[in-house]
């Protein structure tokens, strides 16, 4: 078993871009869900949309990469509106069967094959990404020796990655100390209560759904230039389900609770895959074979990922930065 | 705040003069007052077959407090959420201030300056009781999203609404819950809060949806203190209730509903005695013994309406 190996590559993946493309995409069900009680089920909608925006728009229309994000972000804010518009007035759990649908429809669209010309099937889009990478100022592998390093385009990935993570978090906080972010709180407690004291509640909805989908706009970008591709598969249903995972370990309604919850999924996650790994591996394997194979054994993570929310939600319901109290009376 | 009633372009007249101007008016279901704030004409809301409210003709009186009452499914939450915005009638026309509120959104209503609570208390739980005061206040700078993130644009105007909701907690003795969560209040406590929320807006227009369901006694003496002491500063107070003693208590008019219609109107002694109003609480025949006569009358009626729901079902 080597550890050495397994602690150093779970904090290469707890850091990496995978961490800040869950942490964006939670962001964003933050302000969806944390904030507003909105149930979005479809933030992977949104990170394709923005994604597949830019790269068709380099590959398959040969122009900027910055016109591409560009485009990226007003057709999240248009595919926010056509969701939220015959949703909103709604009850919230409306909104969650068209998101996970319209993410899906999203997804299957690009992929489909009538439409390979323009977003290459399944096979997706590669060689979009040139304009970012000449800007990237690293060389040779990054970190720190011994402990953990990157690749240098996976670190001028991340360092753009946790820098948007930053400025996103600090907008979340700006917006949600003021009388605005209060605003999407009553909303989350009591819509009805809201709409007695005068606000145009329908409209505050809009705009968290609009602001909430382009943070998971940015995740999209990430997605996109950190494989330097990008193809249907990267925006499956699961990708939503994971970021709300992320969470709900950092705690929702907590401006931190995504940065927090990211890392540590990410760390399990990986430490859990490579121990087990490393476990079934070789020919006398530490895990006997008559208990589970290798090919078993890639599963495991998920069966303990599962049984950690499990243990989350029994002994600190609330996330890690979560006020019990809070919780409490939900129970009242 | 009494200065602050004037401010919002209520008549802070002298109540009293109100009261009296309603002594001409005549005890009659929709009678017409001197100075009606609300007017209802027409108003009918139906589900399916039932039609829960049916309002002919309505006014309610500025500057007093006026109770709507009924039995049980009379229709008076329902035309209160008709005439908030909460709920839309079928055909009708109302106004408020002599505004026609047809097809004006909830909110809108709220701005215009009637404010309503619920019967099941509708506090934010889990925001502090503070921020439950705050959210309540109108014309927030900070509300909007482009001066949001920029807190000089709002922290002056937040501090005079955090000074304004201090006085109400202090006056609606909530000032020690100050920083608990609103889902920690008492049933009684959250009514006070609602209320003290509502006068965040200084609405001229109270509406009060069942202000003692729910309340012990103890806090019932200094909520309809609460109550009066909203006439006193120049607003109009509405509610449902069916505490019969708070009714006589405190309302100036009382407008009595069943099966959807006013039956009934007059100042509460009045009303309390009105035979339509027992008739309306007890039954028609509450007090006359049936004779055979009538029994097989009304037998033969019952079977008659089973016959013919028992035809539709076939058809």
């Amino acid at each position: 078993m080597d550890w050495q190996s397994i602690m150093s590559l779970s904090i290469q993946q707890a850091l990496g871009p995978s961490a800040v493309i869950y942490c964006l995409a939670a962001i964003g069900l933050n302000v969806h869900f944390g904030y507003t009680g909105l149930l979005n089920f479809g933030q992977a909608g949104f990170m394709a949309i923005a994604g597949y925006s830019m790269a068709s728009i380099v590959s398959t229309w040969g122009l900027s990469l910055w016109l591409g994000i560009v485009v990226g972000l007003l057709l999240t804010v248009v595919l926010a509106l056509m969701l939220g518009v015959p949703t909103l007035r709604l009850r919230a759990d409306y909104l969650a069967i068209v998101t996970i649908a319209a993410a899906e429809i999203i997804r299957q669209t690009v992929g489909s094959v009538t439409l390979v010309d323009y977003f290459g099937g399944q096979d997706g889009l590669t060689g979009f990404n040139d304009s970012f990478s000449a800007l990237n100022p690293f060389e040779g592998r990054l970190g720190i020796p011994g402990l953990v390093t990157w690749r240098s385009y996976d670190f001028w990935v991340m360092t753009v990655g946790w820098t948007l993570v930053a400025l996103s978090c600090v907008i979340v906080w700006l917006l949600m100390r003021s009388p605005w972010g209060r605003v999407l709180k009553s909303i989350r407690e009591d819509e009805d209560a809201v709409r007695s004291l005068g606000k145009n509640v329908y409209a505050y909805k809009m705009q968290a759904l609009v602001i909430g989908g382009l943070f998971g706009a940015l995740a999209g970008f990430v997605t996109a230039l950190r494989s330097a591709a990008i193809n249907p598969s990267f925006f499956a249903t699961d990708i939503t389900f994971f970021a709300y995972t992320v969470l709900l370990i950092g705690g929702a309604a907590r401006v931190l609770g995504p940065v927090v919850g990211a890392v540590i999924f990410w760390l399990l996650i990986s430490a859990l895959g490579l121990f087990f790994a490393q476990a079934t591996a070789g020919a006398d394997p530490i895990i006997p074979t008559w208990i589970m194979t290798s090919t078993q054994a890639s599963l495991m993570r998920f069966i303990f990922l599962g049984l950690g929310l499990m243990l989350l939600m029994i002994f600190r319901p609330q996330g890690i930065f979560g006020d019990r109290r809070e919780l409490a009376l939900d129970a009242r | 705040m009494p200065a602050d009633a004037t401010t919002t372009g209520t008549t802070a007249a002298d109540p009293s003069a109100a009261r009296q101007a309603l002594a001409d008016v005549a005890h009659e279901p929709g009678a017409a007052k001197p100075d009606p704030i609300l007017v209802a004409d027409h108003v009918v809301r139906s589900f399916g077959g039932l039609t829960a409210v049916d309002v002919d003709h309505v006014e309610v009186q500025r500057g007093v407090i006026t109770a709507l009452i009924g039995p049980n499914g009379a229709g008076k939450t329902t035309f209160f959420n008709l005439v908030t915005g909460f709920d839309r009638p079928d055909s009708g026309e109302w106004s408020f201030n002599g505004r026609s509120l047809d097809k004006v959104p909830a909110y809108k209503v709220a701005r215009m300056g009637m404010i309503r609570t619920f019967q099941l208390t509708k506090v934010l739980s889990k925001l502090t009781v503070i921020e439950n005061m705050r959210v309540g206040a109108t014309g927030q700078k900070g509300e909007s999203l482009l001066s949001a993130m920029f807190r000089p644009m709002w922290r002056g105007q937040e501090k005079s609404n955090t000074e304004k909701a201090d006085a109400l907690l202090e006056r609606f003795l909530l000032i020690k819950k100050r920083e608990d969560f609103a889902g920690s209040l008492s049933g009684g406590q959250r009514k006070l809060l609602e209320m003290a929320r509502a006068l965040m807006a200084d609405p001229e227009l109270v509406m009060l949806d069942e202000p003692m369901a729910g309340v012990n006694p103890a806090l019932k003496q200094s909520l309809l203190g609460h109550v009066k002491s909203l006439r006193d500063e120049g607003r109009t107070v509405l509610f449902v209730e069916h505490d019969m003693d708070m009714v006589r208590d405190i309302s100036d008019w009382v407008i009595v509903m069943a099966q959807g219609k006013v039956v009934a109107e007059g100042p509460p002694d009045a009303v309390m005695g009105d035979q339509r109003v027992i008739d309306a609480y007890l039954g028609a025949h509450h007090d006359s013994e049936l004779t055979f006569e009538d029994e097989q009358r009304i037998l033969a009626a019952a079977e008659a309406e089973l016959e013919n729901a028992r035809k539709e079902e076939h058809t």
